[in-house]
């Protein structure tokens, strides 16, 4: 068998099992998709029932919590592994690290960012946001939250196995959100406002390239410090 | 004549070299601050505009300066850490971390004694009073990433990747703001600096930054004193110092 076609078999195997195990403990999964869809219902409820208002608060309020959702997931990314010796056994592999890092961000992000995709429609007709601006919405998270997995990918291996690692790693990485944040929300903003949100989309997009070709480089420094 | 440059990134020929210039930047610092706030506050102009009150920007400007530079160094001395994996360095790193840190936060306080009696508010979300509190948010994430990990040398390596992936972010951040300030509300309120300065305000701005500068390094020097002692407890040289210290 030649190398490469070792590391794609390699590669699809490891997606396989994450996602298998994903699929297994639905619950967990579950867990995060809830939490999005509470925070965003406390809004209303702490705010204004009025359409009015939560249409111009719309936009920031999904985008805010499926910051802290895809946040909070990212415990579970490393976590696992990193207790029952997977992720020594990973670092060991003859594979480049970033690589097997990328597939477990993005079968990270299937199972927890994808959910949040799919159910911020739903969230956003309950705020009264007009059909583009719904699709804008959907487009943005759909850009956003992947870069979202990849920048927070490099907080949780820097946290691995710390004294409240939750708490810190929140403190690290959300500064590190702020441009998705903005750009995200102001997409929906624009549209929503009669502007074209294609500026706000591309520079989201620019992002998004940008962390998916250095976060998992700088991940596996990370992961490698950690376990060093 | 050829330096050894390297001689010095062994803390142990560092150490004494830290201790002979500390006093030099220590009085150079307050020697240039004396003169930047006399430069500043007695014989720089009234401003036209702002009156009085204006003054302040010759402590908030030169913090805002060095709360920006101190993070780039930070990141520097980081990246010479993973690359030449100099220990020296990663010490250097850990010890500007908290100067920068207080540098932002007086930016930010001058900032916000300076905006109330020139826009009537303490805090507006103009672009660049956000970014500058990110800032401080990066600064505290480092420092709080370097006390949770016991491991001094794991504690190091980490925040210093983590500085790295700061310094990336820090003009990703900053334009994402300058944008989101403007594409959003439009700038309601621009900052106003006189198009032209007087000279004297201008060097009494350069003097205090300089001023502001040699305080840091002299800071640092003091902070890296400690941090060497600190990891290298167990070295002959500090073993051999510390009991000369205690029998002389």
């Amino acid at each position: 068998m030649s190398g490469s076609t070792s590391m794609f078999s390699m590669l699809a195997c490891l997606l396989s099992r994450e996602v298998k195990l994903a699929a297994r403990r639905l619950p967990d999964v579950m867990t995060t998709l809830f939490f999005f869809v509470i925070v965003v219902s406390l809004f209303p409820l702490g705010v204004s029932p009025e359409i009015e208002t939560l249409r111009t608060i719309a936009p920031g309020v999904v985008w805010v919590a499926a910051l802290l959702a895809s946040m909070l997931a990212l415990g579970r990314l490393f976590g696992e592994d990193y207790r029952d010796g997977t992720l020594e056994q990973l670092l060991l592999a003859p594979q480049p690290l970033s690589l097997l890092v990328l597939v477990k961000i993005i079968s990270h992000w299937l199972v927890t960012g994808a959910p949040l995709v799919l159910m911020s429609p739903l969230l956003g007709l309950q705020f009264g946001l007009s059909g583009e601006a719904l699709g804008v919405l959907v487009a943005t998270l759909l850009l956003g939250t992947p870069a979202l997995s990849l920048v927070g990918a490099v907080g949780a291996a820097l946290t691995l196995g710390l004294r409240g690692g939750g708490v810190l790693l929140s403190l690290l990485i959300l500064p590190l959100y702020v441009p998705v944040l903005i750009f995200g929300a102001g997409a929906v903003e624009a549209v929503a406002s009669g502007l074209g949100a294609g500026g706000h989309i591309s520079l989201l997009a620019a992002f998004l390239v940008l962390a998916l070709c250095g976060a998992p480089w700088v991940t596996a420094s990370a992961l490698r410090i950690s376990l060093d | 004549m050829a330096i050894n440059w390297f001689k010095y990134s062994s803390p142990a020929s560092f150490y004494p070299l830290a201790g002979r210039l500390i006093p030099w930047f220590g009085i150079l610092a307050a020697i240039l601050i004396v003169i930047g706030l006399y430069l500043g506050f007695v014989v720089a102009p009234t401003d036209y505009k702002q009156g009085e009150a204006y003054r302040i920007m010759f402590i908030h400007v030169p913090a805002a300066w060095m709360s920006m530079f101190i993070y780039v160094v930070m990141a520097i001395y980081a990246s010479l850490a993973l690359v030449l994996k100099t220990r020296l360095s990663t010490m250097m790193a850990t010890a500007m971390a908290p100067t920068g840190a207080m540098f932002t936060f007086v930016a930010l306080w001058t900032g916000a004694f300076w905006g109330k009696p020139m826009w009537g508010a303490w805090w507006v979300w103009d672009a660049r009073l956000t970014s500058e509190l990110i800032l401080l948010f990066l600064y505290i994430g480092y420092m709080s990433l370097y006390a949770a990990i016991d491991d001094p040398r794991r504690a190091a390596r980490a925040s210093g990747l983590l500085a790295l992936v700061g310094v990336v972010n820090v003009p990703v951040i900053y334009f994402s703001v300058k944008w989101w300030n403007t594409l959003h509300q439009g700038a309601s309120i621009s900052f106003g600096e006189a198009p032209t300065m007087a000279a004297t305000m201008l060097a009494a701005m350069g003097v205090m930054a300089l001023g502001f500068w040699m305080y840091t390094i002299a800071i640092v020097l003091m902070r890296v004193r400690c941090e060497i002692l600190e990891r290298e407890r167990h070295s002959d040289w500090v073993q051999e110092m510390v009991g000369r210290g205690t029998h002389g």
